[in-house]
């Protein structure tokens, strides 16, 4: 059985019981629950088991309108005559209450949108908490941060979310819009809005005056409403590079300031005197993490000839043991595709490589009848030119190229329209550096693969988009710095 | 008799005509036919984003002391030829006293930007101290290959306001000069050219913004525009083209002679910040970390 490394574990099944959900949730808007002028619902489906968690209400132009009304009288009365020490304690009482729910949190995030409960639990709820903790910290102290130049809130903020990480990418959006004076009308994704409702209500507890943030459900047109939204001051968008690009389409001609965080399609470069063994685990990582529905996976990996072969046959070994199942299982790794569309979406760019003539490798593993999951899966001797080593496919889909020189793979890394993350494996310091330093990508994890930090900036180059997320970077992107 | 000057392109580092072989009259104020510029095309846009794409990696590594050298420089040759720009700029319209003070600023600016070659990474940087034990640490680096439209307001210090601060932070950049008053563009070129700075890093082109903005705005290896003064027209179809690699479009509605039109943000502006993560081995019980 070990020779297989395939593990018969005992399920080990997180309880759901903690979570209290509501059968119907309407809009957040102005510190009220208010019932959509659309009168329109849409359900929001479990991808684990396609079970009916909730109804939720779907934003049109006029609930737009209503949200953006509200979040603009909430900056001109109240939000913007507020002290930084002010804002700052509201940040932190959010941070702490959010800390208090984090296992509902956690297990709610789950529930909607299929990630292992292991990374829900142990990564995006602490960091999303975390986020608005550290955030919180600057609202008094945003005159140190860029010395010598003078800076003001810019107003009224449009933020709309990706499924990949819900209540993470709320924090990432909201923690330094409002520490930085703004008031914020946050649009989440379509198929997993659970959390950013629990949230609204956790701005309620913590008694955030009405408007500071408004949560306005529904699908993409309830999205470019609120991007088209005149009286609207900055944007912020994470998701596709194409709808980035029609984002920043529709600000042409406007003052709105926009930042983009978009596609990847990152290289992970392993180097012939790299720790093998933590090299593989580290790709495993940088591709499965999250299913793969992560805009920085290492989704191309490059491996330098002469360990080639020993790299490849370790990770079909390691493929073997990857556990994947029920996302509330302690002991799933891979959880459920978020939604059918997607798993559609990944399984189209298998055909893909399949009729591009690369070798697919997939472990063999039982997948549950119910629900959207996808193996993980290999694809060996791909073409630099091949489809699925250029395009974001945002599943469990990794490409393998091989290489001779520094050079050669550093030509290879650097040809794709993307410019997110990089993954290094060497135990040569100086070589680190060297190529870290020429790889075009906002994030280079050296030895490390997919660690995040509210205290790290985040962002990408080139089509990737452009701002930082988190850090002292992050602060510029909610202000008007002037000279 | 006197010699009368032939006003060229610079790409490269080369004094090229126009590939076009066209040119078009530079009046002064009163409609008097000061000279004759390079009327550049698409094709010569072409040629200096190559031309800006070839110099860049080389420039980048470039040491922040050594450019902050080869700019100073600039400004030594700059204060050299001070009556010649004085001269062109009163011959294409400026008053005396305006002529002067344009010039004197601008080499003020020089200096001003020289200095901040090896200052602003220390300032748009930082050591993030994430809560594991990993090394993390923030630096600027540069875009790439930027498209400037520069001041149609005035003939020197909007020119060099919008390219120091973009060359200093390892930028290479090509530049659509004042199509009105483009005599001090060429002249600064030959300044750009004894001033050490590599062929490539600083390329202009003369002509008529409606014909070569388009290239330049949608050409595909061009990460950046920096755009100042252009018809609301002319910019919105800039944008548009602007987006298909998602380039970073700045626009500058500054009176560029003021002491204000000059600082870090104009610097920062042109800088991607990269994040760079690598684990701490934990020592003697865990002890070690930034």
């Amino acid at each position: 059985m070990m020779s297989e490394n395939t593990w018969n574990l005992d399920p080990a099944l997180e309880s759901t019981a903690i979570v209290q959900l509501n059968t119907q949730y309407e809009l957040y808007i102005d510190g009220k629950w208010q019932i959509p002028q659309s009168a329109t619902y849409f359900p929001s489906v479990n991808p684990a088991d396609e079970s009916h968690l909730s109804q939720i209400a779907q934003a049109n132009e006029a609930d737009v309108d209503k949200a953006v009304k509200a979040a603009r009288a909430a900056y001109q009365n109240v939000w913007s005559q507020l002290s930084g020490a002010e804002r700052g304690k509201y940040l932190f009482r959010i941070a702490r209450l959010m800390q208090e729910k984090s296992r509902e949190l956690a297990v709610l995030e789950t529930l909607d949108g299929g990630k292992p409960i292991r990374e829900s639990r142990d990564i995006d709820i602490p960091l999303a908490c975390n986020h608005f903790f550290y955030y919180a910290g600057w609202a008094d102290k945003l005159e140190e941060a860029f010395p010598g130049q003078q800076m003001a809130s810019l107003g009224v903020a449009a933020q709309i979310t990706p499924w990949n990480f819900p209540l993470l990418m709320l924090a990432w959006k909201i923690a330094p819009a409002l520490a930085c004076g703004n008031t914020v009308v946050l649009k989440p994704a379509e198929t997993t809005s659970l959390t950013a409702l629990k949230f609204a209500e956790i701005c309620q507890e913590a008694g955030l005056p009405a408007g500071v943030v408004n949560i306005v459900t529904g699908y993409g047109d309830t999205g470019a409403a609120l991007v088209a939204h005149p009286d609207v001051d900055k944007i912020a968008f994470t998701g596709s590079t194409a709808v980035g690009k029609q984002i920043q389409r529709a600000c042409i001609g406007t003052k709105k300031k926009l930042t983009l965080e978009l596609g990847g399609k990152s290289a992970n470069i392993i180097l012939e005197d790299a720790p093998i063994d933590q090299a593989v685990e580290g790709v495993i990582n940088a591709i499965f993490f999250n299913q793969g529905h992560v805009c920085c996976a290492g989704s191309r990996l490059f491996i330098q000839e002469s360990i080639a072969h020993q790299v490849v046959e370790k990770l079909k070994f390691r493929l073997k043991s990857i556990y994947v199942g029920n996302p509330l299982d302690k002991n799933t790794d891979i959880g459920a595709i978020n939604s059918k569309k997607q798993l559609e979406t990944i399984h189209n760019y298998i055909s893909v490589g399949l009729s591009e003539g690369a070798e697919m490798y997939q472990p063999d593993c039982k997948l549950p009848e119910k629900g959207y999951y996808c193996q993980p899966t290999l694809f060996l001797d791909v073409a630099q030119s091949s489809r699925i080593a250029q395009e974001e496919i945002f599943g469990p889909v990794l490409t393998v190229q091989t290489f001779r020189t520094i050079e050669e793979v550093i030509q290879k890394a650097n040809n794709s329209p993307y410019g997110l993350a990089a993954g290094v494996w060497t135990a040569n310091g100086a070589r680190i550096f060297g190529l870290s330093s020429q790889l075009q990508a906002g994030v280079v994890w050296a030895n490390t693969y997919n660690k995040f930090d509210p205290t790290s900036p985040f962002g990408g180059y080139k089509e990737s988009g452009f701002g930082r997320e988190g850090g002292r970077h992050g602060l510029s992107a909610y202000l008007q710095i002037k000279n | 008799m006197e010699i009368l000057k032939t006003y060229k392109l610079y790409i490269g580092g080369q004094f090229p005509r126009t590939e076009s072989g066209r040119t078009y009259p530079v009046r002064g104020a009163n409609g008097n036919h000061v000279a004759n510029a390079c009327l550049g095309s698409r094709k010569d846009v072409r040629n200096a984003v190559q031309a800006a794409r070839k110099a860049q990696s080389a420039w980048a590594v470039r040491s922040g002391f050594n450019r902050s050298q080869i700019l100073y420089r600039i400004a030594e040759i700059l204060e050299d030829r001070k009556a010649q720009f004085v001269s062109e700029l009163i011959s294409m319209g400026s008053s005396t006293a305006d002529a002067q003070n344009e010039v004197q600023s601008s080499i003020d600016r020089c200096v001003y930007y020289a200095g901040w070659s090896d200052k602003y990474q220390a300032l748009l940087s930082s050591v993030n101290p994430v809560a594991t034990p990993h090394f993390n640490f923030s630096v600027p680096e540069a875009m790439g290959v930027v498209g400037v439209v520069s001041c149609q307001r005035t003939g020197l210090i909007g020119l060099i306001s919008q390219i120091l601060p973009v060359i200093l932070g390892g930028n290479t950049i090509v530049v659509i000069a004042n199509s009105d008053q483009p005599l001090g563009a060429i002249s600064f070129a030959e300044v750009l050219a004894t001033s050490d700075v590599p062929g490539g890093v600083v390329n202009i082109l003369t002509g008529q913004i409606a014909e070569l903005l388009p290239t330049l705005a949608g050409h595909m290896d061009v990460n950046a525009l920096s755009l100042a003064y252009i018809d609301a027209d002319l910019l919105k179809a800039a944008q548009e083209v602007a987006i298909d690699n998602l380039k970073r479009c700045s626009v500058y509605a500054e009176d560029f002679t003021l002491q204000t039109s000059q600082g870090l943000a104009f610097i920062s502006t042109f800088q991607e910040i990269k994040t760079t993560w690598h684990p701490i081995e934990q020592l003697s019980g865990g002890g070690s970390g930034y």
